[in-house]
This record gives C-alpha cells, structure tokens and sequence, in this order.
C-alpha cells in the first residue's frame, strides 16, 4: 500500500488551500470577466481600447510571470500610493490575496471575451421585444440576457476554470502552503520526490474529474429549456 | 521608473529570451513528433490502441504543469536504477529536464488539437477516395493532412503561445530563461517593476511575432479559400 510517511494530512490540508484559492480566483475572475465584457461593448471607445489593451495583456503574460509581478511589483507600487496618500505603516500583502489577484485577474482576462461573445450571441429582437414590454435596463440583463448569456459562455466558462486550476500551482512559487508545495515539505522530509509529486498529481486528477462532471451538470441544466437534435 | 537599469539589464534580458525560444523550439519540434502517433492512436478503432492514448492525453492535460516538471526533475532522483544508468547526465540537467516534461505536456494537447482536425474531415471525401481505390496512406498524405493542416493550424498557434507562457516556469528548476533571469536581476537590484515590466513586454513581443509568424503560414496554406487573382475584381455575392 502507498506509504505517505504521515504526510497524508499535511496534503490534505493542502489541498483544501488550494480548493479555496481555486473558488476565490473563480469568483473575481467572474466578476472581472462581466465587468471587462460590459466595458468592451460600451458605447466609449476610450473603454473600449483600455480594455482592450489590458486583457490582450493578461493573456499574453505567463501566468508564473503575473504571480510574481502581483505578490513582489504591486506591494511596492500600493506601499507607495499609500505613502503618498500619508499612511505611515507598512501594508502587507499575504500569498493568498496576490494569488487571487493574480490568478482572478488572468481568468477575467480571458473570460471577457467569452461573456462578450455570449451577450453578442443573445439575438437582438429579445432584446427589443423586452423593451417594447417595457422592461427597463436591469430587468432586461437579469431576465433576458443573462440566463442566455450563462447558457452560451458556460463550456469556455469550463474551459478557463480547468486552466485556472492547474495555475494555483504557481502560487506555491510565493510561497503559500497549497497542495505543491505542502508536496515539497513532505518531499524535503521523506526523500521520496517521486511518489509525492505522482500523489500531487492524482488529487490535482481527482479535482479536476469533480469539476468536469460539476461544469457538464451545469451545462446540461442551463440548456434544459433548449431543444437538442 | 529607472530607465537606466532597464537599458543595463536589458542584453542579460535578451540573452535569456534566446534560452526561453530555444525551449519552447525544441519542445515544440519534439512535442510535435510525440503528438502525431498518439493522436493516431487516439482515432483508433482499437479499444487497446486507443485507451493509452486517451489516459495519457487526460492525464497530462488534466495536471499542473509544474507537478509534471518536478516529476521529471526531483522525482526521477528517487530511483537508483535510473541514478545508475546511462541516461543520468541528461537527466540530470534542469535544462532536459524542463525540455521533457514541455514536450510530454504539448504533445498531449497537440495530439487533441491533431485529432479534431483529422476527424473534422468530411467524410463524404473519405469515402470518395477509399472508391478512387487509395490506400489508407495515399489518402492521409493527399486528402486528410492537407486540409487538417489548415483546421488545425489556429489551435496549434494558441498551444504555443501557451507553450512559451508554460516556459517561463523552468525558471523553478534554476533555469535562467527570461523569467529566471528576470528574478535574478531583481534579487541583486531591488527594483521588481521595472524589471517585471520589461519581461513582460519582451513576451507580449513574443506573442505577437507567433502569431503574426502562424497567421503567415495559415495565409499560405490557404490560397485556395481566397479569390483567384483573375476573379478578384469581381467580389462574391454575399452569402
């Protein structure tokens, strides 16, 4: 049988770090990747093109690289906004925050484009049909637009939430105890690299077969009202 | 900003982005090489011929890349046997090490992307070859290859796009490639936004020569989807 060498708790409680980390950056990512599609089809260009530019940027930086930038760039820029705003103390960012930040700021970059095309997908006499019922602006996004919306991006949705989940391993690189580098400490113990990075692997496995069944149940409920071939 | 230090650092920048094209070179070439047996494996009738391919493909598309490359460079160490043996010096070397665990990953999603693009050929022109009399060679070499080619060629651009975004972390087994380096410097320096920002615009400089380099490719492989220089002046009616 395996012999973790009592290193089996030590992963577990990686693990679930890295589960957190996961749902965290999921939901800023999301949040980013609605408000970065609204930005894209507003009617200023200046938004547009600013958008524009940061998410072609997002995408095109290695994960690894905008980690790093996040946990060791941005504490000296926001120490140095907040020195000039006149605080006095040293602010601190943890692992886990720059992790999230990082990783939900990757997702939204991509994710903006797959809600963009979602919204461009909802035909346009939907649309006109709920104003001329006189539906105003947030009844129209709330009934019409985005259970449609959440139908259409769901499988790119997918997509981006399994990529952002191999990329929680790089926030080991700064040093929070997640699954990997929970994995190095038992490694650094045991002298057993092999089977613990094999033993890494298979739960990063396991989660990701969860949430591949969890994503084709969402789907399969979002489409139930959709007439399939 | 310190621009000073920007222009110092940047030919140790510089340098260092050539390891980074020669990694993600290297592992693209020989991940290509991998990729094509198993997506064949993979469109196998065979139950035994397909299953390794498909557990080989979900297996290194499924895990962190990371996890694979320390797999490959600490993990290897745990046996003797393989301490021993003749292949020791190589695999030994974080450089080799980095090259096989990127080629074992591409190959696995290019072998995806190869295999939805041979079965997105219509089969109607499969059949109308296999009535030609063709055997299955003549008709992967002049009816499948080249049309999959151009169905597959913007997956590929993508997968290594990601694949020199993957490169950046051989840098954890002390490659000094442009991330590596990139730390490096700022380890001596102190000044992480100066440095970090240049890396980055040398790799979205990158990304957009790939790009431009594939859309190349894709333009040349697909004449036959453009009008002909003699119908050009009289454009198609929209569909």
């Amino acid at each position: 049988m395996l012999d973790l060498h009592g290193f089996g708790n030590a992963l577990a409680v990686g693990a679930w770090v890295t589960i957190k980390l996961m749902l965290a950056s999921l939901g800023l990512g999301l949040i980013l990747g609605l408000l970065g599609a609204g930005a894209k089809l507003s009617r200023f260009k200046t938004l547009r093109v600013v958008v524009d530019a940061i998410t072609t940027m997002g995408r095109g930086l290695p994960e690894l690289l905008t980690v790093l930038f996040i946990y060791f760039g941005a504490i000296v820029i926001v120490n140095n906004l907040a020195a000039r705003l006149g605080y006095e103390g040293y602010i601190d960012i943890r692992p886990f925050g720059a992790g999230v930040v990082a990783l939900g700021f990757s997702f939204g970059c991509y994710a903006t484009d797959v809600f963009r095309a979602s919204v461009l997908a909802v035909p346009k006499g939907q649309i006109e049909a709920a104003h001329a019922f006189g539906m105003h602006r947030i009844l129209t996004f709330r009934r019409i637009l985005l259970p449609q919306v959440w139908r259409f991006a769901l499988p790119g949705l997918g997509n981006l939430f399994l990529v952002l989940q191999k990329d929680t391993a790089l926030v080991s690189v700064i040093g929070l105890n997640e699954l990997m580098k929970n994995t190095s400490a038992a490694v650094g113990y045991t002298k057993k690299p092999f089977t613990f990075y094999l033993v890494a692997a298979f739960i990063y496995l396991a989660i990701a077969i969860v949430t591949t069944l969890a994503i084709q149940m969402l789907e399969r409920r979002a489409s139930r009202g959709v007439r399939r071939a | 900003m310190d621009f000073q230090l920007i222009l110092e650092s940047l030919p140790e920048l510089l340098s260092a982005t050539l390891l980074t094209l020669n990694l993600v070179a290297v592992s693209m070439v020989l991940g290509m090489v991998l990729a094509v047996p198993i997506a064949l494996m993979r469109i196998s009738k065979h139950k035994w011929v397909m299953t390794p391919a498909f557990g080989y493909i979900f297996f290194f598309r499924s895990t962190p890349l990371l996890v694979q490359l320390f797999i490959v460079y600490y993990g290897l160490s745990q046996f003797p046997s393989i301490r021993a043996s003749f292949l020791w010096p190589v695999l030994r070397e974080p450089y080799w090490c980095s090259i096989i665990a990127f080629t074992l990953n591409t190959s696995a999603y290019t072998a995806e992307i190869l295999r939805g693009a041979i079965q997105s050929v219509p089969w109607g022109q499969i059949e109308a070859g296999l009535a030609m009399g063709m055997s299955r060679f003549l008709l992967f070499r002049r009816i499948i290859i080249p049309q999959a080619i151009l169905i597959a060629l913007p997956g590929y651009t993508n997968e290594v796009i990601l694949l020199l975004k993957s490169s950046a972390l051989a840098s954890t087994v002390t490659i000094l490639e442009l991330t590596g380096m990139t730390r490096n410097i700022i380890a001596v320096t102190f000044k992480p936004i100066e440095l970090y920002v240049t890396a980055g615009c040398i790799y979205l400089l990158l990304v957009f020569l790939i790009t431009r380099t594939f859309f190349g490719i894709e333009h040349l492989y697909s004449a036959h989807r453009r009008p002909s220089r003699r119908n050009r002046q009289m454009p198609e009616p929209a569909a």
